[in-house]
C-alpha cells in the first residue's frame, strides 16, 4: 500500500517542491468547507484557530464549525459580509508544499480569479452535485485556460447529498468535458467527493467503489509539473546590474534576474536585446557559488564575456531563439479598475517583465462576455471585470511572446498614471 | 535512471528565488528602501537573503530597529554582531526617546506595541524611507493571509484592505505619490516551517534565545513569561525555573516562552512540525486582545 509518511524535515531534506493552486467557487459550493478539510486532513489547522472559528461560529449561531470563517477573516469583511479578493493559504504534505490562491467566486469574480490563475500550475474548480454545472463553472473554466493554468480539476461536490450515484457524476463529468474540449483547456481531472464529510479528500473514498481516479490530496501530491515549464526560449530579463563598490571587488558587473524560461549555460552564445549585440556567458552566479546551469525560476546573476552595455528592462536570449522587439501589441486585457473604463486613447504605464513604458489603447476589438463567449463588436469601452481584445501601442518596445507560449513573457499589468492603481492585466496574443 | 534531467526545483530554493527578485525589484524601482530589522528569526532570514541578493555587493540599503526599549539583551547582542560582519548602516528609532520627548505616551499597561507604530512612521518619514522590508509572513495570522507583497501605504501609512493592487505574475507595482510608500513583505509565501528549515540549509546562527535553555518564568493565562525587568511577579504569582525558548521575538514585555527541549535546530523544526498552536497564538499577548488585533494594528500603520 502506501509508503510510511515522511517526517516533514526528512522530506524537506530529499527536497518537496512547490505547487501553486487557485481555487474558485462560492461559499454555496463548499469551496472553504473544501480548504478547511484539506488544512485540517493535511494538520495545517492549528487548534488556537480550530477554538476560535468555533467561537465565532458560535456566536453567529452556526450549526456547524463554519470553516468559511477560517478564511473570510477580516473585521471589514464580517461587517460588511463580504469576501475581500484573495486569501493566500498554506499547506504541505511530504511530498509538496502547496500555495492556494483562494478566491471568491461571487464577487468581483473575474479580476480576482485572473490574478489567482495568473500565477497558478492548478485551478480546481467546484460544482454541487445537486445543481450541475451552473454559469459560473464555465466561466471559472473559460478563465482557467485564458490564463494558461496547465492543470484543471473539477470536484463534483457534495456527492453525499445524491447517495453517491454514479449517474449524477457521469453526467456532470461528460458534460463538463465536452464544455472544456471546446476551450482548448488543459490536463482535466475530475473527482466526486464531499468535503464535508472528508470523502475522496486525502483518501479513495468507499462509498464510490465505482470512481477508480485519485483522491484529491493524492492527485496534488503527484499531478506532473516539472514539464509546465518552458525549458526551450531561454529568456532572461535583467532585473539589477550588480556592481560592487568595494576595494576588494573590483571590475564586476553582473546581471540580476529570474530565468523567465529554457536553460542558461556558461559557454552559451546570447544576445542582448533591444540592442542585438551578442557576447557569450562567461559565468552564472549565486551567492553560493557559480552554477552550471540556470533554469526557471532560479534567480541567478549572469556575467558576460564582452562589456556591452545593458541595463534593467533590456532581455538575454539566444541568437537563434529571440522573442519580439515589439511596440505593437495585441492583448487579451482584464480590466480590474472601478473608477473609470478602459477607453480607445487612453493612456497607461505598462510593466512587462522587468521594463516599463507608457502605452495607448488603439483600438478595442471587441468585448467578450465571459459567460457566452460572445464577442460584442461594438463596446467602446471596458469597465471593471470586463474582458476585450484590445491593440496597444507602446513608447518602446517590449521584448514579449505569445502568452501561450511564455506565461512569464506574454503578461503585462496596466498602470494608471495619475492614482498609481494597477488597472489591467494583459495577455499577449500577438506582438510586433 | 532517466535521461533527460528532471530540472527541479526544492520549495525552499523556489521561495528563496522569489524573495530575492522581489527584493531586487524593490532596489531597483525604489529610491529609499530599507528593511526593518527586530533580530526576530524572520528578520533575521531577510537578512540573509539581502545578503544573496546583492552579492558580492553589500546589501545596498540600511536596517532599521523599531527599539521598544523591552529588549532581550541577546538580541541586541546578536543585531550588533550581524550588522558589524555585514558592513550595514543601522538606524535605530527608540520608543523610549518618543517617550521621553513627548512624541508618544506610555500605556497604562506599559506595553509597547501599539506605540511602535508612531515611532517607526516618524523615523520613516525623518529618513525618507519609500520602501520598507518587512519580515511578515502570510500564515501567522489572517489579516496578514490577504495582504499583498507589495502593500501599499498612504500618507499615514496606513493599510486600506479593501483597496489594494491586484498582483498579478511577478509583475509588482510599486508606484507611489511623494509621502505615500510601500511595505514589501518577501516572505509573505513562507511558513514557519519553511523559515526554521531555511535556517538550518543555510546554517544561519540566531539569539540564542530560540533554543531551549532553562529560564525563570511565570505562568500567566497558559503562557510562559520570563521573570525580568518587565515582567515581575503579582500578587498570588510564584516563580519556576523552566526549560524553556521562544517561539518569536517581540516586545520582551509581552512575549512569552514554550516549554521546550528543543536545544538544535533540528530539534526545533521536529517540534514546530508536531506542534497544534500558531506560534503567535502561542506567544504574543498583543495578539491576544481581539479578534480583530492585526487587522486594527495594520490599519494604524503597523508592519
Amino acid at each position: 500500500m502506501s509508503q510510511a509518511v515522511l517526517e516533514p524535515d526528512a522530506a524537506a531534506s530529499r527536497g518537496m517542491d512547490l505547487l501553486r493552486f487557485a481555487t474558485a467557487g462560492s461559499v454555496d459550493d463548499g469551496k472553504s468547507t473544501l480548504i478547511g478539510r484539506l488544512l485540517y486532513d493535511t494538520k495545517t489547522i492549528f487548534e488556537d484557530q480550530l477554538e476560535a472559528v468555533e467561537t465565532a461560529s458560535a456566536s453567529r449561531g452556526d450549526e456547524y464549525t463554519n470553516l468559511a470563517l477560517l478564511t473570510d477573516g477580516l473585521r471589514a469583511e464580517r461587517e460588511q459580509g463580504i469576501t475581500i479578493d484573495v486569501a493566500y493559504r498554506y499547506f504541505a504534505t511530504p511530498r509538496r508544499k502547496f500555495i492556494i490562491a483562494d478566491t471568491p467566486g461571487h464577487i468581483q469574480y473575474t479580476r480576482n480569479m485572473v490574478t489567482g490563475a495568473s500565477t497558478a500550475d492548478l485551478a480546481l474548480i467546484l460544482v454541487d452535485a445537486r445543481k450541475g454545472l451552473v454559469e459560473q463553472s464555465r466561466r471559472h473554466a473559460f478563465l482557467t485556460s485564458l490564463l494558461r493554468v496547465p492543470h484543471l480539476v473539477l470536484c463534483v461536490n457534495k456527492m453525499d447529498l445524491v447517495d453517491w450515484d454514479q449517474k449524477v457524476f457521469e453526467r456532470i463529468a461528460d458534460e463538463f468535458t465536452s464544455f472544456a474540449a471546446k476551450l482548448d483547456a488543459p490536463d482535466l481531472t475530475i473527482i466526486p467527493i464531499s468535503a464535508l464529510n472528508g470523502d475522496n479528500i486525502a483518501s479513495r473514498s468507499e462509498n464510490s467503489p465505482w470512481y477508480e481516479g485519485p483522491s484529491l490530496l493524492h492527485h496534488l501530491e503527484h499531478v506532473h509539473i516539472a514539464s509546465d515549464r518552458n525549458l526551450v526560449d531561454v529568456r532572461f530579463p535583467v532585473q539589477y546590474v550588480i556592481r560592487p563598490q568595494s576595494t576588494t571587488v573590483t571590475d564586476y558587473r553582473g546581471y540580476a534576474g529570474q530565468v523567465a524560461s529554457g536553460i542558461l549555460k556558461p559557454g552559451d552564445d546570447v544576445m542582448v536585446l533591444p540592442s542585438g549585440l551578442t557576447s557569450t556567458i562567461a559565468a552564472i552566479e549565486t551567492a553560493d557559488g557559480p552554477i552550471d546551469e540556470a533554469f526557471p525560476p532560479m534567480s541567478v546573476t549572469v556575467r558576460l564575456a564582452d562589456e556591452i552595455d545593458i541595463s534593467r528592462g533590456d532581455m538575454i536570449c539566444r541568437p537563434q531563439n529571440r522573442p519580439a522587439v515589439a511596440q505593437d501589441i495585441e492583448a487579451m486585457v482584464c480590466w480590474m479598475d472601478e473608477t473609470a473604463p478602459l477607453r480607445v486613447g487612453g493612456k497607461y504605464a505598462i510593466k512587462h517583465t522587468t521594463r516599463t513604458a507608457r502605452t495607448v489603447v488603439r483600438g478595442l476589438q471587441y468585448r467578450l462576455d465571459v459567460n457566452t463567449l460572445h464577442r460584442d463588436e461594438s463596446a467602446g469601452e471596458l469597465s471593471l471585470n470586463e474582458i476585450g481584445r484590445v491593440k496597444l501601442r507602446t513608447t518602446v518596445p517590449l521584448l514579449a511572446d505569445e502568452y501561450r507560449r511564455n506565461r512569464t513573457t506574454g503578461g503585462f499589468i496596466l498602470i494608471d498614471e495619475s492614482t498609481n492603481r494597477t488597472v489591467g492585466a494583459g495577455i499577449i496574443i500577438e506582438a510586433r | 535512471m532517466s535521461q533527460t534531467k528532471p530540472y527541479r526545483v526544492s520549495h525552499l530554493d523556489a521561495l528563496e528565488a522569489e524573495s530575492i527578485f522581489i527584493m531586487r525589484e524593490v532596489m531597483a524601482e525604489f529610491e529609499r528602501p530599507a528593511l526593518l530589522f527586530s533580530g526576530g528569526k524572520d528578520s533575521i532570514v531577510m537578512l540573509r537573503l539581502a545578503e544573496k541578493a546583492f552579492a558580492p555587493a553589500r546589501i545596498p540599503f540600511p536596517v532599521m530597529h523599531i527599539d521598544t526599549g523591552h529588549n532581550f539583551p541577546e538580541v541586541l547582542e546578536y543585531r550588533d554582531r550581524r550588522v558589524a560582519t555585514l558592513g550595514l548602516n543601522l538606524v535605530v528609532a527608540s520608543v523610549q526617546e518618543a517617550i521621553d520627548a513627548g512624541q508618544v505616551r506610555e500605556l497604562p499597561d506599559g506595553t509597547r506595541n501599539r506605540i511602535q507604530t508612531p515611532v517607526l512612521l516618524a523615523a520613516q518619514e525623518k529618513y525618507r524611507f519609500d520602501a520598507l522590508f518587512g519580515g511578515a509572513r502570510r500564515d501567522e495570522e489572517k489579516a496578514r493571509a490577504k495582504e499583498r507583497m507589495f502593500s501599499f501605504r498612504d500618507e499615514f501609512g496606513q493599510w486600506d484592505p479593501k483597496n489594494q493592487r491586484p498582483e498579478l505574475w511577478s509583475l509588482y507595482n510599486g508606484r507611489h505619490h511623494p509621502g505615500e510608500s510601500i511595505r514589501v513583505f518577501p516572505l509573505s509565501n513562507w511558513t514557519e516551517l519553511d523559515v526554521w528549515h531555511y535556517i538550518a540549509k543555510e546554517n544561519i546562527p540566531l539569539p540564542s534565545i530560540y533554543y531551549a535553555h532553562d529560564r525563570e518564568v511565570v505562568e500567566r493565562n497558559g503562557m510562559f513569561y520570563a521573570v525580568n525587568e518587565f515582567i515581575r511577579l503579582r500578587d498570588g504569582e510564584t516563580s519556576e525555573v523552566r526549560r524553556v525558548r521562544y517561539r518569536t521575538v517581540g516586545d520582551a514585555s509581552q512575549t512569552a516562552a514554550v516549554l521546550s527541549e528543543a536545544d538544535t535546530v533540528e530539534k526545533v523544526i521536529d517540534e514546530v512540525a508536531a506542534t497544534r498552536i500558531t506560534e503567535r497564538g502561542a506567544t504574543r499577548g498583543d495578539d491576544r486582545v481581539s479578534e480583530a488585533a492585526m487587522e486594527d494594528r495594520k490599519r494604524e500603520g503597523y508592519f
